[in-house]
C-alpha cells in the first residue's frame, strides 16, 4: 500500500498542469497522459511512492477491477501518428480505438490482417492481451505485425525496441516480450505496424452441421495442404445457427481474385460440404458479428493446442464449462485456438486448466473478474523453470513491482 | 588469458577427447565465420554429439565461470560466433538429428546442428518446408537461424525464424534446462521464444526446436525483369507490393552484381547490360490463377520501365534464374580476394535514393559496391570487394560501411535485417537505440545470464548502456573495466 493515501488533488499537486488527472468509477485516482514522457513520469512516481498501479485502455474489454491506488489510461494516447501506404507501415498509440486506425488505414487502401473480438477495443489492448480473431490462421497472431513499440516501464523508463522497417533483427526483440504480457512489463504507449495493401478478392464459405463433421471437414482442408486466410469452427451461439448441436464452420479467402478462385474450388472439394458462399457487405457483416458477439460475457478463456487435438480439448471445456454447449465458443482451426467466452468460477476454471496442462494444453485467462485474476493469474502454472524468468523479467521492469496484474497463479 | 587445461580435460571426459580442439590449426577454423573483416581464435572448442553432453559441458563452464559461444555452422555474417582465447566455443554440429516430424499438424522438431535445406528436403515427402530461407540454407543451420532470427528471400511472404519457431529446450547459462513455449498455438506464459529468437546466442543455447511447417505451393512461377535504371526497378518494387499482390520473392540485383554472376559458372542468363534486375517469385494454388497473377505483375513490370520480362514456369527455368540469385555472393567472391556482405534495412519508398547514395560512397572511397538484395522488404545486403591483407583498404571499408549504415539509419531505417548485431555492428547499436532501451536489454540479458557468459560482449555495447555509462568501455569485442579516480 502506499504510504499516505492518493487523492486526485494530490496527484494533480505531484504531476503539475502537464497530466490531466481524473477519478475512475471505483474512485481511485485516475491520471490521463498524452505522452510517454507524462507516462513515464506517473510510473517513475507511482513507483518512488510505492503506488499500486492499474493500467486502463477503453476500460471496455477486461474489467477496471484491479485494486490500485492510481489508474493510468492510455485514454490520452490517441492519435495515429503516421501511415504510410507507399511502406505499408503506420504508427499508432496505444489508445486509438481499433476500429479507428483500421478507417484510418482503409482510407489508404491499407489494413493490419488482424481481427479482434471485442468491441471498441484500443489498440493496446489487443496487444498486451494478446486476442487474436479467426485471421491469425493465415496471417499469424498480432506479434506477427508488430514492427516496433515504445514502452514505459513499470519505474519510469521509456524503451524503444524494433523501428518502422519490416526487417529488423537490431537487439534483442522486446516487443515480443510485451506483446501478450497483459501489462506485466509497463505500460506500451505506441507502436509501429506493418500493413497489407487490401486484398483485391475476399470470399467467405460458411457451412453448418455437427460440430465433429465440420472438424473432420476443416481438417481435410488442412490435410490437403490449404491453409485459408481463416478458417473458423462456432459453436452455436457464436455461429447464429439458431439450432441446438448446429456449428458453423466459416472459412475465408484473400488475395488475388483468381487465386481466390481456385482456393473456394479447391477448399469446396475438399471439405466435401454444402457451402454458402458470402461477399461484399454479408461477408463483412458477418465476421464483424462473429468479433463482437463476446462482449457481454464476464470471462474469455483461450485453449491452446494441435489441430489434431482440437475435438478432445473442446470435449474437455464442455465437461468443465458447458455442458449443453449454449457458450461461446470460437475455435481457429489451422493453429488450435479455441476462445472460450461465458461466466465460469474460479473452480471451475481451475479444473479445466489443471486437467488441460495435462494434456499439454496452455489455458490463459483473457478476462475475468479481479478475484478469478488474482487467484489464477493469467498463465497459471509455467513449466519448471519459466516461472523464475518471468519473474525476474518482472523485477527488471518493475523493480517497485507497482503494476497490479496478475500474471501467474496466487501461491 | 586461456582456459585451463583441467576444464578441458573435465569436459573432455564428457565429450571424448577426439571433441575437444585446444590445438592453435585446429582452432583456427572457427576464428572466423563469413564475415572475414573480424577474426578471434577461441580457447577450445568442444563439438558435443548429445544434449546431454551439452547440458554437462555447460555445467562444467559454469562451474569454472568460463565463457562460452554457441556456434552452429559458422555461415553467419557479424561475427557473431566468434570467441575470445579466454572462450570456449560449443559447435553443435554433431547434434543433426531431425527428431520427428508431425505432417497432420505441420511441425518438426529439430535438433539445432540440422542443416535448413535438410529439413524441407526431409518433409516433402509430405508437401511441407520450412519456410525461411537463408541464402547458405544448404550450410546453415537451424540453430543459427534461431540465434540471428534468420530470414531469406521467400519471408517476404512467408515470415522470417521467429514467425516459424514454437518451442525451444534451452540450456540457460547456469546449466539449468528450461523448455520455453509450446508446440500448441499459444504459449504457457509471456513469450520467451519471441524473446529467444534473435538475441544472438546470448540468453543460453536452444538444444531441441520446434518449427513449424508450411505447405508447399502447388503452382510457382518466376519472372526476371531487366531495368535500364535501379530507379525504376525500386519503383517498381513499390508498386507491385502497394497493388496488394505478395509475391513469395522480390529481389533486386544491380549490374555489378548481374556481371559477376554471368562471368561464373553460376550463370542465370541475366542480361549484363541492365542496371537492374528484379526477380519476382509467385506461387499459388493453381497455375491458372499463378498465370494471370503472374501476367498482372508483368504488365507492372513493364509499365514501370522494365524492358523485358522473362517467365518461367517449369522447375528447371525457374531454378537456373534462381541460382543467379542464392550463389551471387559466391560469384561475387571471384570480384576480388575479400567480400564483406552488409545487412541493412530501410523503408521500401527510400530504395532508389539509398542505393544512389551507397553508389556514391562506393566511389568516393574507390571501391566495388554490389548489390543484391531482398528488394521487397527493403533489405539491403551492399557487398564490397577488397582485400585483407591491405590494412589502408581494409580501413576504406571500414569507413565505407560505417557511411553506408548512417545512410541507412538517416532513411528511417536499420543496421540489420537478418545477419545480426554481433561484434561487427556494435558500434552503431547507440545510433539506434538510446541508452535506456540498452540498458533495459542488457537488463533481460541478465536474467538468462546473470555471469554474461553466453556469447560475451556482442550485441549490446555495454559502455552505452545508461546504467553503465563511464564506468566501462568496450574495446574490440572485450568488456575492459575502467579505472576510476
Amino acid at each position: 500500500m502506499a504510504h499516505r493515501e492518493l487523492t486526485a488533488a494530490r496527484l494533480r499537486a505531484i504531476l503539475g498542469a502537464g497530466t490531466r488527472v481524473g477519478t475512475a468509477p471505483d474512485g481511485v485516482p485516475r491520471a490521463v497522459p498524452e505522452s510517454a514522457d507524462a507516462c513515464a513520469l506517473v510510473l517513475r512516481t507511482a513507483t518512488q511512492e510505492q503506488w499500486r498501479v492499474r493500467i486502463e485502455g477503453g476500460a471496455r474489454w477486461s474489467p477496471p477491477d484491479a485494486p490500485a491506488d492510481l489508474v493510468l489510461t492510455t485514454a490520452g494516447l490517441r492519435r495515429v501518428t503516421d501511415v504510410s501506404a507507399t511502406d505499408l507501415v503506420a504508427t499508432a498509440e496505444a489508445g486509438v480505438p481499433w476500429s479507428t486506425l483500421r478507417r484510418r488505414l482503409a482510407d489508404h487502401g491499407a489494413w493490419v490482417a488482424h481481427d479482434l473480438p471485442g468491441d471498441e477495443r484500443t489498440l493496446g489492448s489487443a496487444v498486451v492481451t494478446g486476442t487474436a480473431g479467426p485471421l491469425r490462421a493465415g496471417f499469424g497472431a498480432l506479434r506477427d505485425h508488430i514492427l516496433g513499440i515504445t514502452l514505459v516501464t513499470g519505474d519510469g523508463r521509456i524503451v524503444q525496441t524494433g523501428g518502422r522497417v519490416v526487417k529488423n533483427v537490431a537487439g534483442y526483440d522486446l516487443a515480443k516480450l510485451m506483446a501478450g504480457s497483459f501489462g506485466a512489463f509497463g505500460v506500451v504507449t505506441s507502436l509501429h505496424l506493418r500493413l497489407r495493401a487490401v486484398p483485391r478478392a475476399d470470399m467467405t464459405l460458411t457451412a453448418t452441421g455437427t460440430r465433429d463433421h465440420l472438424l473432420d471437414a476443416a481438417h481435410a482442408v488442412l490435410a490437403a495442404g490449404r491453409t485459408p486466410a481463416a478458417m473458423e469452427l462456432l459453436s452455436p451461439r457464436a455461429g447464429g445457427t439458431g439450432s441446438a448441436g448446429q456449428w458453423m464452420l466459416a472459412v475465408r479467402m484473400l488475395g488475388m481474385e483468381s487465386e481466390v478462385a481456385a482456393q473456394r474450388d479447391a477448399i469446396t472439394q475438399n471439405a466435401g460440404l454444402p457451402f454458402t458462399p458470402h461477399g461484399g457487405a454479408d461477408a463483412a457483416d458477418l465476421w464483424r458479428r462473429l468479433l463482437s458477439g463476446t462482449g457481454d460475457d464476464e470471462v474469455t478463456l483461450r485453449l491452446a493446442t494441435l489441430p489434431e487435438g482440437l475435438a478432445d480439448a473442446l470435449d474437455l471445456v464442455a465437461h468443465h464449462l458447458d455442458e449443453t454447449v449454449d457458450d461461446w465458443i470460437s475455435v481457429t482451426v489451422p493453429s488450435g485456438q479455441i476462445r472460450w467466452s461465458g461466466a465460469a468460477g474460479a473452480e471451475d476454471i481451475a479444473l479445466l486448466r489443471r486437467n488441460a496442462a495435462e494434456r499439454e494444453v496452455p489455458l490463459t485467462i483473457e478476462r475475468a473478474p479481479w478475484p478469478v485474476r488474482k487467484r489464477l493469474g493469467h498463465f497459471g502454472a509455467y513449466r519448471a523453470g519459466v516461472g523464475r524468468l518471468v519473474d525476474q523479467l518482472r523485477r527488471s521492469f518493475d523493480p517497485g513491482r507497482v503494476l497490479t496484474v496478475a500474471v501467474g497463479a496466487e501461491q | 588469458m586461456s582456459v585451463a587445461a583441467q576444464i578441458l580435460d573435465a569436459i573432455a571426459g564428457i565429450v571424448g577427447p577426439r571433441w575437444v580442439r585446444r590445438q592453435r590449426a585446429e582452432l583456427e577454423t572457427y576464428a572466423s565465420d563469413g564475415l572475414p573483416t573480424l577474426h578471434a581464435r577461441p580457447g577450445a572448442v568442444v563439438l558435443p554429439g548429445h544434449r546431454d553432453e551439452v547440458i554437462r559441458v555447460v555445467r562444467v563452464l559454469a562451474h569454472h565461470s568460463v565463457p562460452f559461444v554457441a556456434r552452429g555452422a559458422g555461415t553467419g555474417l557479424s561475427g557473431g560466433a566468434l570467441g575470445e582465447s579466454d572462450t570456449v566455443v560449443i559447435a553443435l554440429t554433431r547434434l543433426s538429428r531431425i527428431l520427428s516430424i508431425d505432417p497432420i499438424n505441420r511441425r518438426a522438431v529439430v535438433e539445432p546442428g540440422v542443416v535448413n535445406a535438410r529439413l524441407s528436403q526431409a518433409t516433402a515427402q509430405y508437401g511441407l518446408h520450412y519456410a525461411p530461407d537463408p541464402s547458405s540454407q544448404t550450410a546453415c543451420t537451424i540453430g543459427g537461424n534461431v540465434a540471428e532470427n534468420a530470414g531469406g528471400p521467400h519471408c517476404l511472404k512467408y515470415g522470417v525464424t521467429t514467425n516459424h519457431t514454437l518451442e525451444l529446450e534451452v540450456v540457460l547459462p547456469s546449466g539449468e534446462v528450461v523448455r520455453l513455449g509450446s508446440p500448441n498455438g499459444d504459449q504457457w506464459g509471456p513469450d520467451l521464444v519471441g524473446l529467444f529468437v534473435g538475441s544472438e546466442g546470448m540468453f543460453g543455447i536452444a538444444t531441441e526446436i520446434t518449427v513449424r511447417l508450411v505447405p508447399t505451393p502447388r503452382a510457382v512461377c518466376t519472372l526476371l525483369a531487366a531495368f535500364g535504371s535501379i530507379r525504376a526497378a525500386g519503383e517498381a518494387v513499390s508498386a507491385i507490393i502497394a497493388a496488394g499482390i505478395v509475391p513469395a520473392a522480390l529481389e533486386m540485383m544491380d549490374q555489378n552484381c548481374i556481371k559477376a554472376v554471368e562471368s561464373s559458372i553460376y550463370r542465370a542468363g541475366y542480361p549484363t547490360d541492365a542496371a537492374a534486375v528484379l526477380l519476382v517469385e509467385l506461387d499459388g494454388e493453381t497455375a491458372t490463377a499463378v498465370d494471370e497473377e503472374s501476367a498482372i505483375v508483368g504488365d507492372m513490370l513493364r509499365t514501370r520501365g522494365a524492358r523485358s520480362v522473362k517467365t518461367a514456369h517449369e522447375q528447371a527455368d525457374r531454378d537456373r534464374l534462381w541460382q543467379g540469385r542464392k550463389k551471387a555472393f559466391g560469384a561475387l567472391g571471384r570480384l576480388g580476394p575479400d567480400l564483406v556482405v552488409q545487412d541493412a534495412v530501410v523503408p521500401r519508398s527510400a530504395l532508389p535514393d539509398v542505393l544512389d547514395d551507397i553508389s556514391r560512397i562506393g566511389a568516393r572511397y574507390g571501391l566495388t559496391v554490389s548489390n543484391v538484395f531482398h528488394a521487397g522488404d527493403g533489405n539491403l545486403h551492399p557487398n564490397i570487394t577488397f582485400d585483407r591483407t591491405d590494412p589502408e583498404q581494409r580501413a576504406r571499408v571500414e569507413r565505407a560501411s560505417g557511411e553506408i549504415m548512417e545512410t541507412c539509419i538517416a532513411a528511417g531505417g536499420t543496421i540489420t535485417g537478418e545477419h545480426g548485431v554481433g561484434s561487427d555492428k556494435l558500434r552503431y547499436m547507440s545510433s539506434i537505440f538510446d541508452a535506456e532501451t540498452l540498458g533495459a536489454m542488457r537488463a533481460v540479458r541478465r536474467v538468462f545470464d546473470p555471469e554474461e557468459r553466453s556469447n560475451p560482449g556482442k550485441v549490446i555495447p555495454v559502455h552505452a548502456c545508461r546504467e553503465w555509462s563511464g564506468a566501462i568501455r568496450y574495446d574490440r569485442g572485450r568488456t575492459v573495466a575502467i579505472e576510476t579516480a
